[in-house]
C-alpha cells in the first residue's frame, strides 16, 4: 500500500510526475505565465472582496426587501435576490471573508497536522512510521464527508467544528504525501553528499530538506485551500456548518437549496464562487508545482 | 567488401528535421547482404534518429527527405501506412537500446516474440508457439518454455536483449536495425550479444549497427561510418576508420577511447591543468624508496542486507584491500559485484558487519557519525550523477562557498578568490559562478563536483562510476582532469568502475570484484596482462580494444 | 533468476494466506479503532447522551425519564463496562438501539446498504468508461484534446457534487423535464444521481489514466511494437490499454470510498434512501448509535473494497505478483 496512489486527493499535483510536462523553452515560460492569469485574476478578485466587501459590493447583504424577493438575474439585481429579497451578487461579495477564513483555518489545521504526522512518520524511524501509517489507515477508512460527518456527530454543528472537521478529513491524504516527499528526500543523493562533506543530521535537515520540502508544502497549502471551501461548502450545504442569515457561501446554498426549482440562481451563483475559487487555487497549485520542477 | 549485387539498403542524402532544428543532414550510405555497416556518433549526432528513419518511425514530427531511401531497390519515401507495416518486422527487424523498457512489462515474453508472427503470417497458434520455442533456443536462452511463459522483469538483462533480438528475427529480415543493443549491458554480457548479431549476419542479414562505442562495434561492423552533428564525416572500412583515421573528429575521438593507452597518457586534447605555485610532475611528488604507508585500507569488509521477503543478501563478502598515497586503486565489477557498497562503507555511509576501514592509519567505519565528522575534509566523493547530489535551489557560487565554509554560508562573495580558483583548476570559467548546474552539460556537471570534492583539500577521492554516463570525448577530458589533478595535489583516489579500459588506463593498482567477492587484485598492468582468475579472464576477454597494442 | 519450479505452489499458498491474514488483521484493527475513537470520542464531549436519546436539549425531558433512558442503554455503568460490554456486542453483530428511530441499527442498515450499493457501483462503471474515453479520445486527437482533457480534470477538482447536482436539477428536470429531481427506483431516477457522481470521478480517473496511457503509448515496447508492424490500433489494445488500467485499477478502493461520501450529499439532494441520507439524519439528530452503526459498515465496505482493489491489482499486474 505505501507507495500507491490510492490516496491522492483528486487533482492533486504534488506526486504526479506529468504535472511538469510542459517547461523548458520559451514558448513553455509564456505558457506557464498565460496559466497564471486565471487564477491570479479569481483569487485577486475574492480577496479584495475579502478585505473591502463594500467597495464591491452595491448593496448591504443583510438588507431585507420582501419586495423585491425572487427577483432574477438582470440589471437590477446582477445575480438575483433571495426569499426576502437581498442582493445576491452583494451576499456573495460579502460571503468571500466568512468562506474563505473558514476555508484557510481549515487548510492550515489540515495542512499543520499534516505536517505534523508526515513529519513523525518520514523522520521518527521505523516504529514510528508504522504507527502513523496505522493511524492514517483509520482515518482512510472514513473517507471524505463520512469522517467529518462522525466528528460533526460527536461535537455537534458549527463553524467551529465545520473547520476542525475539514481539517481532520483532508489532513490523511496530504499527510501520506508529505511522508513520501520527505522519505524521498532523505535518502536522496543530496543528502549523501552532505554528509560526506560533513554536514551534520541538524545542519541537513535546516539547508537541505527543510527548505526543499517548502515549495512542495506551499502547493499542498494552495491546493488545499480550494479543496477546504469546496468540503466546508459541502458542509454548510447539508446544513451543518454556518446558520442560513450569514452572508456565507455555504449558508448560502444551503437556503438556496429549499428554492431550487423556484429560483434556481441562489444555488448557482454562490455554487460558482466556489468552484471559481477551488478551480483558480487548483490551477495556481498546479502551476507552482511546475514552475518548482522546471 | 562491396558485392556486385543490388544494395540491400541505399540511402542518399537522407535529410530529417524537427521543426526548424535539422537533425540529420545529408547522410548516404549503401549496405549489401550479409555486411554490417555501424554508425557511430556521441549523443546528439543523429544516429538514432537515422536508424528511426529507415523504418518509418521517426516521429511524429519529423520531416524526412531523401534522393535515394531504398530497401532492395523499394522507395520507402512513397510508402503509405500499411506498406509501412508489412515491412516492419518482416523485411525490416527493430532492436532498440534497453530491453527493459523495450518489451512491455506485463506481456510475456513469448508474446512478445509472437508479435511478428501473428501479424505477418497466417501461421495456426501452435505453430506460432513452436516457432517462438525455437527462436527462444536460436538466441541463446536456456529452459526456452519456462522463458515464453515470463515477464521481461523476471528476466537478467542479457536474457532480455536476446529475447528482445528474438523478437526483431522471428520472420528472419533482409535487413536488422540494432540501436545500441548492448549499451545497457554488463561487458561481458555485451560481448556474447554482439556474438549473437555477429552470428546472425553471417547467415545472411544485413545489419546496421548503432553504437557510441567505437570500441564495440569493432567486433562486429565491415565499415564504420562516423557521425557529428546529424552530418557523416567519415566512412570507410572498419579497419581504414579505425587504424587510420582521416578526419580530426574521429582521431580525437580514437584518442579518446582510454583502451590500450597507458597510464598518464593525456587522451583529450585540453590543456594541462597547472596549479599556481606548483610545477607538474611526470609522477606523484613521493620519491618511490620512501616507505610509505597506506593512506586508506579495508579490512574483512563485509555487509549483508535483509530482502523485502525476509531472506538475507550477502553484497560484499570479506573485501580488504589499501589505498597507497598519489596512487589510484580501482574496484572494478559489474552491476551487482557489490562495488557501490564497498564505496559507501569506505566513505562511512554505511557500517561494514565486520570489518574496518581505516583512514592514514587511524579507525574510520569504527567511529561514531560525530566522531568522524571532523575528519570528513580529508575523504572526498564524487558520484556518477553529480546533479543530484548538488541541492536543487543553489547555484554554483553557493555550492562551493558551502562546500568552502564547511557549511557556515553560501554566499560566495566571502569565498570569491578561492571559488574562482578552484573553477579555474578543473577547467570552468569564472562566469558560471551564477550559474545554475541544471543548466550544465554533463561534463561541466561532473567538473564542478570534483570542484566542490576538492574544496575542503581532501587527501582522498572515492570515486564512484565517475564518468560512466558521459560520452566518450567528455570521459577522456574528465579522466585527464583527474589524472592533473591526481599528479599536481599528490591526491590519492578510489576509482570505482565497471569499464576496463578506463580502470586500466588510471589506476596503479586494481581489485576485482564478483558478486560481492574480492577475487583478484595486484598491480594493475599485472593483472591485466597476467590474470590468474577466471572470472579475471573472462572480463578481459569480453573487454572491446579498438587497437590490440 | 531461474524460479525454483517444484516449491513454487507451496510457497505461494503460504504467501496468499499470509496475505489474507494480513489484510483480515488490519480490517479488524481499522474497525476496533472506529468503534474505539467513537467511543470516547462521545464521552469526552459535553452534553448527555441520555438527553439525545430523549430528543435533544430542546426536549425538556424530566429527570426521571432521563434516569431510565441512562438505565435502558446501560449508560448508568462504569465507562470501562460499558466499552468492554459495547465491544462484545459489536462483535456479536448487535450495533444497538437507534436513539431516533427506536429500531435496532443493525436491521435499518440492512435496509440501506442496497441503493447506496447500487448508486456507488453504477457510478464506479460509469466514471470508468467516461474515463476511458476520455483518455483514448484525449490521445488521439492531439493537443486540443489534451487541453480539453486537462480542463475537464480541473473542474472535475473543483466541481463540488451538490453544486453539480443542482445544475444537473436545474437543466433536466427544471428545464428540459428529461428526469425526475427525486431519485425513485427506476431507472430514470438514477441518471441524475449518477451522473452528479460519477462525472468528477471521471474527471480524476481519466487524467491518471491518461498519463499511463500517454507514457504506454511513447514507450520503447510501443516503438519496439511497431517495429514489429503492429497498427496503432493493436498498440493501444495490447499494450496501452492494459498500462491504462492499472492505475485505474489501484484507484478504485480510494474512488468508492469518495463515492460512499459524495452519496452524502446526491442522496440529500434528490431525497434517495441509503446510508449516506440515514447518517446525515442521524449526525442531526446526534443519534450516536446509528452514526458508529454507519461508521462501522463504511469502515469495514472500505476494508474490504481496498483488499479487493489491491487483489485485482495483482491479478492485472503481474509484476505485483512477482515481487
Amino acid at each position: 500500500m505505501s507507495s500507491h496512489l490510492q490516496q491522492l486527493t483528486p487533482g492533486d499535483p504534488v506526486l504526479s510526475p506529468h504535472a511538469a510536462r510542459s517547461t523548458g523553452s520559451g514558448t513553455g515560460v509564456w505558457k506557464h505565465r498565460l496559466k497564471l492569469v486565471f487564477p491570479v485574476l479569481v483569487l485577486g478578485f475574492f480577496t479584495l472582496a475579502a478585505i473591502a466587501p463594500s467597495w464591491l459590493a452595491p448593496f448591504d447583504p443583510l438588507a431585507i426587501n420582501p419586495a423585491d424577493s425572487f427577483s432574477p438575474p438582470g440589471p437590477g439585481h446582477l445575480l438575483g435576490t433571495d426569499e426576502s429579497g437581498r442582493d445576491i451578487y452583494s451576499r456573495i461579495i460579502y460571503g468571500a471573508r466568512p468562506s474563505l477564513l473558514i476555508g484557510a483555518a481549515a487548510t492550515a489545521i489540515g495542512v499543520g497536522l499534516a505536517l505534523i504526522l508526515g513529519t513523525l512518520a518520514g523522520f521518527g524511524g521505523r516504529w514510528l512510521d508504522a504507527g502513523v501509517g496505522r493511524i492514517l489507515e483509520v482515518l482512510f477508512a472514513l473517507p471524505g464527508l463520512l469522517l467529518a460527518l462522525v466528528f460533526i456527530a460527536l461535537a455537534g454543528p458549527g463553524v467551529g467544528t465545520t473547520i476542525i472537521a475539514v481539517g481532520l478529513t483532508t489532513a490523511p491524504g496530504y499527510a501520506r504525501l508529505i511522508r513520501g516527499q520527505l522519505l524521498t528526500l532523505r535518502h536522496s543523493p543530496m543528502v549523501e553528499a552532505a554528509t560526506v562533506l560533513g554536514r551534520s543530521r541538524a545542519k541537513i535537515l535546516t539547508t537541505h530538506l527543510l527548505p526543499n520540502a517548502l515549495t512542495p508544502i506551499a502547493v499542498l497549502g494552495t491546493l488545499g485551500l480550494g479543496q477546504a471551501v469546496v468540503w466546508a461548502a459541502s458542509l454548510s450545504f447539508l446544513g451543518l456548518g454556518a446558520p442560513p442569515p450569514a452572508p456565507e457561501w455555504g449558508a448560502m446554498l444551503s437556503a438556496g437549496r429549499t428554492y431550487l426549482s423556484l429560483a434556481w440562481w441562489m444555488t448557482f451563483f454562490p455554487g460558482l464562487a466556489i468552484v471559481l475559487v477551488a478551480a483558480a487555487a487548483t490551477v495556481l497549485s498546479r502551476v507552482l508545482n511546475q514552475g518548482e520542477k522546471s | 567488401m562491396i558485392s556486385p549485387q543490388v544494395p540491400l539498403l541505399e540511402v542518399k542524402n537522407l535529410n530529417v528535421s524537427f521543426g526548424h532544428h535539422h537533425v540529420v543532414q545529408n547522410v548516404s550510405f549503401t549496405l549489401t547482404p550479409g555486411s554490417c555497416l555501424a554508425l557511430v556518433g556521441e549523443s546528439g549526432s543523429g544516429k538514432s534518429v537515422t536508424a528511426r528513419s529507415l523504418i518509418g518511425l521517426a516521429g511524429k514530427h519529423s520531416k524526412v527527405s531523401a534522393q535515394t531511401l531504398a530497401f532492395k531497390g523499394t522507395d520507402l519515401l512513397s510508402l503509405n501506412q500499411r506498406t509501412w507495416r508489412n515491412l516492419r518486422g518482416k523485411d525490416l527487424g527493430f532492436i532498440l537500446q534497453d530491453a527493459l523498457t523495450s518489451l512491455d512489462p506485463l506481456r510475456k515474453i513469448g508474446r512478445e516474440i509472437d508479435d511478428a508472427l501473428r501479424i505477418h503470417t497466417q501461421l495456426s497458434p501452435t505453430t506460432r508457439a513452436e516457432r517462438v520455442i525455437e527462436l527462444l533456443m536460436s538466441v541463446g536462452l536456456d529452459d526456452p518454455e519456462v522463458r515464453a511463459g515470463q515477464l521481461s522483469g523476471e528476466l537478467s538483462g542479457g536474457m532480455r536483449q536476446r529475447a528482445l533480438i528474438a523478437s526483431a528475427i522471428a520472420l528472419e529480415p533482409g535487413l536488422i536495425i540494432a540501436d545500441e543493443p548492448t549499451t545497457a549491458l554488463d561487458a561481458t554480457i555485451a560481448a556474447q550479444v554482439l556474438d549473437l548479431l555477429g552470428a546472425l549476419r553471417q547467415q545472411g542479414s544485413g545489419m546496421l549497427l548503432i553504437s557510441h562505442d567505437l570500441a564495440a562495434v569493432s567486433r562486429v561492423a565491415d565499415d564504420i561510418a562516423v557521425m557529428h552533428n546529424g552530418r557523416i564525416l567519415e566512412s570507410g572500412s572498419a579497419e581504414q576508420v579505425l587504424g587510420n583515421p582521416q578526419h580530426p573528429y574521429t582521431q580525437r575521438l580514437l584518442a579518446a577511447v582510454p583502451a590500450g593507452k597507458p597510464r598518464h597518457t593525456r587522451l583529450s586534447v585540453q590543456p594541462l591543468i597547472k596549479v599556481p605555485g606548483l610545477e607538474p610532475t611526470p609522477q606523484v611528488a613521493v620519491a618511490p624508496d620512501e616507505p610509505r604507508y597506506p593512506v586508506l585500507t579495508a579490512h574483512n569488509l563485509s555487509k549483508s542486507f535483509k530482502m523485502p521477503n525476509g531472506a538475507s543478501f550477502t553484497a560484499v563478502h570479506k573485501a580488504s584491500f589499501e589505498l597507497l598515497p598519489g596512487k589510484t586503486l580501482s574496484v572494478i565489477g559489474e552491476s551487482g559485484s557489490g562495488k557501490t557498497t564497498t564505496a559507501r562503507m569506505v566513505l562511512g555511509l554505511l557500517k561494514p558487519d565486520t570489518g574496518a576501514v581505516t583512514l592514514f592509519g587511524s579507525p574510520w567505519s569504527k567511529l561514531s557519525e560525530a566522531q568522524r565528522r571532523p575528519r570528513r575534509p580529508q575523504l572526498g566523493a564524487i558520484y556518477q550523477d553529480p546533479l543530484s547530489s548538488f541541492d536543487p535551489r543553489f547555484n554554483v557560487g553557493q555550492l562551493l562557498a558551502d562546500a568552502l565554509s564547511f557549511g557556515a554560508t553560501r554566499s560566495s562573495r566571502k569565498h570569491l578568490t578561492r571559488i574562482k580558483e578552484l573553477l579555474n583548476l578543473v577547467g570552468l570559467e569564472s562566469g558560471f559562478i551564477t550559474r545554475n548546474p541544471a543548466t550544465l552539460s554533463g561534463g561541466q556537471r561532473q567538473r564542478l563536483a570534483i570542484a566542490r570534492a576538492l574544496a575542503p583539500n581532501p587527501r582522498v577521492l572515492i570515486c564512484d562510476e565517475p564518468v560512466s554516463a558521459l560520452d566518450v570525448s567528455i570521459q577522456a577530458q574528465v579522466l585527464d582532469l583527474l589524472d592533473d589533478l591526481q599528479r599536481q595535489l599528490g591526491l590519492s583516489y578510489v576509482f570505482i568502475t565497471h569499464d576496463l579500459s578506463v580502470a586500466r588506463h588510471m589506476s596503479d593498482d586494481v581489485v576485482v570484484m564478483r558478486r560481492g567477492a574480492l577475487v583478484e587484485s595486484g598491480p594493475t598492468e599485472e593483472v591485466f596482462t597476467a590474470p590468474a582468475h577466471p572470472y579475471t579472464r573472462a572480463l578481459l576477454a569480453a573487454a572491446p580494444e579498438v587497437l590490440r597494442s | 533468476m531461474t524460479p525454483g519450479t517444484h516449491t513454487k505452489p507451496v510457497r505461494r499458498l503460504s504467501r496468499a494466506a499470509y496475505w489474507v491474514l494480513g489484510k483480515f488483521g488490519g480490517g479488524v484493527f481499522v474497525l476496533w479503532a472506529v468503534a474505539t475513537a467513537i467511543f470516547f470520542g462521545i464521552r469526552m464531549i459535553p452534553g448527555d447522551p441520555a438527553e439525545a436519546i430523549m430528543g435533544g436539549p430542546g426536549s425538556q425531558a424530566s429527570a426521571e425519564a432521563l434516569a431510565q433512558a441512562r438505565a435502558d442503554y446501560g449508560l448508568d455503568q462504569p465507562l470501562v463496562v460499558q466499552y468492554f460490554s459495547q465491544l462484545l456486542r459489536l462483535v456479536t453483530g448487535d450495533l444497538g438501539t437507534s436513539y431516533s428511530l427506536k429500531s435496532p441499527v443493525a436491521e435499518v442498515l440492512t435496509e440501506l446498504v442496497p441503493p447506496t450499493i447500487t448508486l456507488a457501483v453504477l457510478s464506479l462503471i460509469v466514471a470508468w468508461i467516461i474515463a476511458l474515453f476520455v483518455a483514448m479520445a484525449s490521445i488521439r486527437s492531439g493537443p486540443v484534446g489534451r487541453a480539453l482533457a486537462s480542463g475537464l480534470e480541473i473542474v472535475s477538482a473543483a466541481v463540488p457534487h451538490f453544486w453539480l447536482a443542482s445544475v444537473l436539477i436545474m437543466l433536466f428536470s427544471t428545464s428540459l423535464g428529461w428526469f425526475p429531481p427525486v431519485s425513485t427506483q427506476s431507472a430514470t431516477g438514477l441518471v441524475l444521481p449518477v451522473t452528479t457522481l460519477a462525472l468528477p470521478l471521471a474527471g480524476f480517473l481519466g487524467q491518471v489514466m491518461r498519463d499511463s496511457m500517454l507514457d504506454a503509448h511513447t514507450s520503447a515496447f510501443a516503438l519496439s511494437a511497431r517495429a514489429r508492424g503492429e497498427s496503432e490500433g493493436g498498440v493501444m489494445l495490447r499494450h496501452a490499454l492494459r498500462h491504462a488500467a492499472l492505475p485505474g485499477i489501484a484507484l478504485s478502493g480510494w474512488a468508492f470510498g469518495s463515492l460512499l461520501s459524495g452519496a452524502v450529499v446526491v442522496e440529500a439532494i434528490f431525497a434517495r434512501p441509503g446510508l449516506g441520507r440515514s447518517l446525515l439524519s442521524a449526525v442531526t439528530a446526534r443519534d450516536v448509535p446509528m452514526v458508529t452503526g454507519v461508521a462501522l459498515l463504511s469502515a469495514a465496505a472500505y476494508v474490504i473494497i481496498m483488499a479487493f482493489s489491491d487483489l485485482a491489482e495483482r491479478i492485472a499486474d503481474p509484476r505485483m505478483r512477482a515481487s
